[in-house]
C-alpha cells in the first residue's frame, strides 16, 4: 500500500479552492435551500397519483408529505443512532 | 449438441492465472470475462447440460432468463473487478478472485441442489482469500469467521439437498413452499449468505478487512448469488417481505455511527439487499423483477463506491471517517466517481437505483403492505443520508484532513469509469435492463409523480443533513467499535467460557480431593487387612495359634456342656 504520499498539513502556498472560502459554502447552502422550496412547491401545481387507496393511507396525498417524511426520517435516524452509541460504542480495540 | 458451460472460462482460466507470468495474467484478466460473457450470450434459453454421477442425475447447466441475467451480470462484474486489480502483482488474489467469480456463475446456472451446493461451498472457499490477502491479524480473524459462517451455510444446503432427495427422489432446484424440513434448511442456507438479520455480521465483519481490490470482488458475487437462489426457490414467500424490511431498516442506524467507511458501505449493502429480499417476497412478476433489477444495479453502484473507497485506502492507508476529509483536492476523479455511485444508490432520477428500487416499492404498495412501504421509504431517505452523503462528504469534503496524495492509479480510474457509465446508462435507458428481466415489464419509472416525490424525499433528507451539521447535532466520526449480534460469538461465548473455566477448575480440584480421600480410605482399609502385615496375611506365631485353638476348644466345651 502507498503510505508515503500523505503529509499531515497542507503544503504552504497551495492554491485555494472554491470550497475553502466559507462564504462560498454559505452561498451553496442558500441555493440548495432555494431548490428545496422549489421542489416542495411543485406539490401545489401537480396533482399526484397516490400509491395507496385513500381508505388505507390518505396522508400520502397531503401537501409536502414526501418532503416532510424525508426530513423527519433523517432527523429521527440520526438522533436515534446517536443515542444508540451510548449502548453500542466500545473502544476501537475492543475485540483485539 | 453439447453445450459449453460458461463457468469454464472463469474457473479454468482462473486456475491458469496461477501459472502464467504477470504480463499474460493481465491479458487474461481482461480476456476471460469477455470470453465468458460471449459464451453466456451464445446460450439458448432452455439449453441444458446434465451428467450422471454415481446414479445421481446432476444438471450442471440450466438456461432461462433468470440464470442468463445473472450470467451476464457476473461476467461484467468480473471484468470491472479484473480491471480494478490489474495493478496488483499477486497471483493468489488474481486466481482466487476469478475462481470466486466463476463459482458464482456455476451456482446461478446449477439446475439441481447438489450442484448448487458444490458451487456454494466453492464460493466460500475461494472468496476468503480476498480477506486473508490483507495479512493483518484482524483480516485473518475476520476471514476465518467468514469462512466458518459460509461453510455452515453450505452444510445447511447439503442437508437440505439430502432431505429433499430422500423424500421426493429428486434433486431438482425449483420453486418451493416453506413447509418441509428440506425447504427450511435450504431457506436458512440461502438466508445466511443473504445476510438475514442476526446472521449478517460476517458481511460487516469481513468486507472492510479485505484488501482494497478484494472488497470489490466480494461485494459483487456472494449476496447476489443468494438473491438469485431465493428468487429461484422462494419467490412469493411472505416471510421474506418482513425479513427484508428488517434488513432495510436496522443497518442504517449502524451506518450513521460507524467510522470505517467501508464498513458503512457494508451496512448499506445489507440495507440494499433488504430491498431485494422484500422484492422476492412480493413474488413473481414485478416483485422478483424489481429484486433482480436492483441486484443488477447494486453490483455497479455499490462496486463503484467500494472502488472509490478502495482507491482512497490504497493511496492514503486510511479508511476511518475521522482521519479523512478534503480529498477532493488530491483525488478529484475518484471523488466525482464516488458521487455518481452515491447518486445511484440514493436513487436520484437519471441514475440506476431510481429505475429498480422503485419497482419493489410500487409492488409493495400494489399489494397494500403499508407498513413495509413506510419502512422502505424511511430506508430510502436513510440510504441517501448515510451512503449518498456521508461517504463522499467525510472522505472528500468535511474538514480538510491535510492529507495530500496522488490520484488513484489509471486502471482503478478506468474500472470506476466503466461502472459509472453503467450507472448512468441504465438510469437513462432502463429499457435495456428491463428487457433482461425474467418477467415482462409493465412499469414506467419516469413519471412526474415518481420524479417529483423522489426529489422531495432526497432534497429534504439532504436538508436534514445540513440542518444537523449546522446545529452540531450530527454525531462526530469517532474511532470506535459498535456492538452487533456477533458480540455473542465473539465476546459473550468466549467470556462465558472463561468464566465457567474459572469456576470449574477449583470445583474440579475439590471433587478430585474428595475422590482421592475416599480412595485413600478404601486403600487404607484394604492395606490393613490384606497388606504384607495385614490381619489376614500375617504369619502367626505357634504360641498364638495354640492359644487361639485352645480358646475355640474351650468355647466349644462350654457351649455343649
Amino acid at each position: 500500500m502507498d503510505h508515503k504520499a500523505p503529509s499531515p498539513t497542507p503544503p504552504e502556498g497551495e492554491k485555494t479552492y472554491y470550497l475553502d472560502d466559507p462564504d462560498n459554502v454559505k452561498k451553496i447552502i442558500r441555493v440548495f435551500i432555494g431548490l428545496c422550496v422549489v421542489v416542495v412547491g411543485i406539490d401545489l401545481f401537480v396533482h399526484r397519483h397516490l400509491s395507496f387507496a385513500e381508505r388505507i393511507f390518505a396522508a400520502e396525498g397531503w401537501f409536502g408529505f414526501y418532503a416532510f417524511y424525508g426530513f423527519v426520517s433523517c432527523v429521527v435516524l440520526v438522533v436515534v443512532a446517536k443515542e444508540l452509541r451510548k449502548v453500542l460504542m466500545r473502544r476501537e480495540d475492543y475485540y483485539d | 449438441m453439447t453445450e459449453l458451460h460458461p463457468a469454464l472460462f472463469l474457473i479454468g482460466g482462473g486456475l491458469l492465472l496461477a501459472f502464467v507470468p504477470l504480463g499474460l495474467r493481465r491479458v487474461l484478466l481482461l480476456a476471460l470475462p469477455v470470453a465468458g460473457f460471449v459464451a453466456v450470450y451464445n446460450l439458448e434459453p432452455g439449453a441444458s447440460l446434465s451428467i450422471n454421477l454415481a446414479g445421481l442425475q446432476l444438471q450442471l447447466l440450466r438456461v432461462d432468463k433468470l440464470s442468463l441475467l445473472f450470467g451476464y451480470l457476473f461476467h461484467a462484474a468480473a471484468l470491472v473487478a479484473g480491471i480494478y486489480a490489474l495493478h496488483l502483482d499477486d497471483r493468489v488474489q488474481h486466481m482466487t478472485g476469478f475462481l470466486y467469480a466463476g463459482s458464482a456463475v456455476g451456482a446461478v446456472f446449477a439446475g439441481d441442489v447438489l450442484t448448487l451446493f458444490i458451487f456454494w461451498e466453492l464460493l466460500a472457499v475461494t472468496s476468503v482469500f480476498q480477506i486473508y490477502a490483507r495479512q493483518t491479524p484482524r483480516a485473518i480473524g475476520a476471514g476465518t469467521r467468514y469462512l466458518f459462517v459460509h461453510v455452515i451455510s453450505g452444510l445447511l444446503l447439503l442437508a437440505g439437498a439430502a432431505w429433499q432427495y430422500h423424500h421426493s427422489g429428486s434433486l431438482a432446484f425449483a420453486h418451493m413452499e416453506l413447509d418441509s424440513p428440506a425447504a427450511f434448511l435450504l431457506f436458512f442456507g440461502f438466508g445466511i449468505k443473504c445476510a438475514f438479520p442476526l446472521f449478517h455480521t460476517w458481511l460487516v465483519d469481513a468486507y472492510p478487512e479485505a484488501t482494497p481490490t478484494g472488497t470489490v470482488f466480494l461485494s459483487s458475487f456472494t449476496t447476489k448469488t443468494a438473491i438469485y437462489a431465493l428468487a429461484r426457490g422462494f419467490a412469493g414467500t411472505e416471510e421474506l417481505i418482513w425479513i427484508g424490511a428488517a434488513m432495510a431498516i436496522f443497518p442504517i442506524f449502524y451506518a450513521v455511527i460507524e467510522n470505517d467507511l467501508r464498513r458503512v458501505l457494508g451496512y448499506s449493502m445489507i440495507n440494499q439487499v433488504g430491498f431485494m429480499v422484500v422484492g422476492v417476497g412480493l413474488g413473481e412478476g414485478m416483485g422478483v423483477n424489481g429484486a433482480v433489477a436492483h441486484a443488477f444495479n447494486d453490483v455497479f453502484f455499490k462496486g463503484l463506491l467500494f472502488m472509490a473507497m478502495g482507491a482512497v485506502l490504497f493511496r492514503t492507508g486510511r479508511m476511518n471517517g475521522s482521519d479523512l476529509g478534503g480529498l477532493y483536492k488530491s483525488m478529484p476523479l475518484t471523488c466525482a466517481f464516488s458521487i455518481v455511485g452515491a447518486s445511484s444508490i440514493s436513487a436520484f432520477p437519471l441514475f440506476s437505483g431510481f429505475v429498480s428500487k422503485s419497482m419493489v416499492m410500487v409492488e409493495a404498495a400494489n399489494q397494500e403492505y403499508l407498513i413495509v412501504w413506510l419502512i422502505l421509504l424511511f430506508a430510502s431517505a436513510g440510504v441517501f443520508h448515510h451512503a449518498g452523503i456521508k461517504i463522499p462528504f467525510f472522505t472528500f469534503f468535511a474538514h480538510d484532513s491535510g492529507i495530500r496524495c496522488r490520484e488513484a492509479p489509471l486502471n482503478m480510474l478506468i474500472a470506476m469509469g466503466v461502472s459509472a457509465v453503467a450507472c448512468v446508462f441504465i438510469g437513462i435507458f432502463p429499457s435495456y435492463l428491463y428487457g433482461l428481466l425474467p418477467y415482462a415489464v409493465d412499469y414506467v419509472p419516469y413519471t412526474v409523480d415518481h420524479v417529483v416525490t423522489q426529489l422531495q424525499v432526497l432534497f429534504f433528507s439532504a436538508l436534514a443533513f445540513v440542518f444537523l451539521q449546522l446545529t452540531r447535532i450530527y454525531p462526530p466520526e469517532l474511532p470506535s467499535v459498535n456492538l452487533d449480534s456477533d458480540w455473542v460469538p465473539r465476546r459473550l461465548l468466549p467470556v462465558t467460557g472463561r468464566y465457567m473455566a474459572a469456576w470449574t477448575v477449583p470445583l474440579l480440584a475439590m471433587l478430585q480431593r474428595l475422590v482421592s480421600s475416599l480412595r485413600g480410605g478404601t486403600a487404607y482399609a484394604l492395606h490393613a487387612l490384606h497388606g504384607p502385615q495385614g490381619l489376614w496375611n500375617r504369619t502367626w506365631t505357634t504360641t498364638s495359634s495354640v492359644f487361639l485353638s485352645l480358646l475355640f476348644l474351650t468355647g466349644y466345651l462350654l457351649f455343649y456342656y
